[in-house]
């Protein structure tokens, strides 16, 4: 297989991983963050919001220094039987998760926020069990969020640099995505595939932003 | 099937005191003014509100208690909300279903048919919710609730979000489910008509503390209450439909004090009928005047009356065991000597059937 189309796969694979475990996590932390009253709430939130601000080498370093054999993570990996995680995919998606946490929890927690309790009661009056009107009722009211979500976690990763430098490294087949791949054909010099790549990601970018805001558009469900 | 509830509520600045009972086929309201609690007591008893310590039992259900809560889906009742809020990506059908689907099977007393036609919605199952007037929500939403067969129906100012036009439509729709089906109701409002209109039970509420309850026509008539402050003060009258007259298009109705023809559509006999007459529309005399254009004049005796103000005086009378209040000036008060014992005739100038 051509080495472009390899690191297109990756990347996509890549981003179809983060964004199923950012909306699997990012579900019920933004359902917290969206209902808690904790006065130290403000403290978690800025912690989400880290990644929007960091320079991704900054995030890259420290996940790098966590995932390798002599980090935290990477330590343990080690001593259960497994490789560090640095330079391997499994790192490489752990990445991707801290860094497009942001993405996915920040419109779901707004969506959450923006339905308010009543509809979640009227259902609770009506029989219905916490998780029966969580999925019930909350899920098919916030599907706008959560497509947006889903969306722009999806299109972040593919987006995703510097923590990849950082932490993935450059291995075809493993870790190699398709922004490092258009770097290494600037770096040398073969403008035409970068051209063929950068031009395929913004147009996937695009399409898959106007599909948001074109249904967003459509589920006008969501009122105040 | 009887609802007794003893609650504490803690608010900001005060604490909600109820303790109130709503028996089968009756409507209990709860009367006063915004801000007083009422919301608070009725999210209580629908479990909704976890700061409540108290009592609440349903019939042999125990639904909360000092070591005991139980959650809001596990309580069976029939809420409609304030503002008629109804699941926003469900149709209506799907909205009516939606409680329904989650009650036992052999708890199921009302059927979907019934709670469809008693609100009158067959026109509107395949509508989005969206497209539905103020009005229509809230049929909805009562019908919704209507349909989990619940042991008690609590309404939250159902009227609140609903045009004027449309109140007295909605009222008729609550007043045909009291006589179908046989679910206590508490009702809360800050509307005296609606509270007049529907309850046979009033509690009266003010920063969280119950000042009075008991019948509602007792209540109304209760000039040490506020009710009797109020510009709209009235007394409450239960009649009963004896016949018509043909030719003049009046209702007969009967009542503790006597007869009373009222001109309101054509009801039949039997038909009871609610009657509310408003302290101004009552004018006293010492002898029956035959020769007056007022129809309804009943002999009733002087209970007692309060100043209102320099120049207004409101006068309780006793028609038969009927109360009636009288708003007449202090002048004519002082012209014909009235004091509390006194014999009088009550003409009765206009007259609102609640029905």
């Amino acid at each position: 297989m051509h080495p472009d189309l390899t690191a297109l796969l990756i990347t996509l694979k890549l981003a179809a991983i983060t964004t199923l475990i950012l909306l699997v996590i990012g579900t019920p932390l933004a359902w917290w963050l969206a209902r808690s009253q904790w006065r130290f709430k403000f403290m978690i939130e800025t912690v989400i919001a880290l990644p929007l601000v960091l320079p991704p080498t900054v995030l890259g370093f420290y996940l790098l220094i966590m995932l390798g054999p002599n980090g935290p993570i990477g330590g343990l990996a080690e001593a259960v039987g497994g490789r560090p995680l640095a330079f391997t995919f499994t790192g490489l998606v752990i990445g991707s998760v801290f860094y497009s946490l942001p993405f996915v929890v920040q419109p779901l927690q707004n969506v959450f926020t923006a339905i308010g309790d009543n509809v979640m009661e009227q259902a609770a009056t009506l029989r219905a069990s916490p998780l029966d009107r969580f999925f019930n009722v909350m899920v098919p009211i916030a599907r706008p969020g959560f497509l947006t979500a889903a969306v722009l976690g999806f299109a972040h990763t593919i987006g995703e640099f510097g923590v990849v430098l950082m932490i993935g490294g450059n291995i075809p087949g493993e870790t190699k995505v398709v922004s490092i791949a258009i770097y290494d054909h600037v770096e040398s010099l073969e403008y035409s595939q970068a051209h063929l790549l950068s031009g395929g990601l913004l147009l996937l970018s695009f399409l898959m932003l106007m599909a948001v805001y074109g249904l967003n558009r459509r589920f006008s469900v969501l009122r105040s | 099937m009887s609802l007794q509830v003893r609650l504490n509520i803690p608010r900001k600045d005060f604490t909600i005191n109820v303790s109130l009972s709503v028996t089968p086929g009756q409507v209990t309201s709860v009367f006063g003014p915004s801000g007083c609690g009422k919301t608070s007591l009725m999210r209580a008893i629908a479990g909704l509100e976890n700061r409540a310590t108290g009592q609440i039992r349903m019939a042999d259900e125990v639904w909360q208690s000092q070591d005991y809560f139980r959650p809001a889906h596990q309580r069976d009742i029939g809420y409609v909300f304030q503002d008629a809020s109804l699941f926003p990506h469900l149709n209506v059908f799907d909205n009516l279903q939606f409680g329904l689907r989650r009650q036992a099977r052999d708890k199921r007393r009302v059927s979907l048919e019934q709670a469809i036609e008693l609100l009158a919605l067959s026109p509107l199952l395949r509508r989005s919710v969206d497209t539905l007037s103020g009005g229509e929500k809230q049929r909805v939403a009562i019908a919704r609730a209507v349909a989990t067969s619940p042991s008690v129906l609590l309404f939250d100012e159902p009227l609140a979000a609903v045009d004027i036009a449309h109140k007295q439509e909605i009222l008729r729709y609550i007043q045909s489910l009291h006589r179908e089906l046989d679910i206590p109701m508490l009702y809360v409002s800050h509307a005296i008509d609606e509270v007049a209109r529907l309850s046979d039970n009033l509690v009266l509420l003010e920063k969280g503390q119950q000042l009075a309850s008991g019948k509602t026509a007792d209540l109304l008539s209760q000039l040490s209450l506020p009710f009797a402050n109020y510009e709209e003060a009235a007394a409450v009258l239960d009649t009963t439909v004896i016949g018509r007259d043909e030719f003049y298009g009046l209702n007969q109705l009967s009542f503790a004090g006597g007869q009373i023809e009222v001109s309101h559509g054509h009801l039949k006999p039997g038909d009871k009928v609610r009657l509310r007459i408003m302290a101004r529309d009552v004018s006293l005399t010492l002898t029956h005047h035959e020769n007056s254009s007022i129809l309804n004049i009943f002999p009733a005796v002087i209970e007692s009356m309060v100043n209102e103000g320099p120049t207004q005086k409101l006068v309780r009378l006793n028609a038969g065991g009927q109360i009636i209040l009288s708003r007449i000036t202090a002048k004519s008060a002082d012209k014909l000597g009235l004091r509390p014992g006194m014999p009088v005739f009550a003409q009765v100038k206009a007259i609102s059937p609640l029905v």
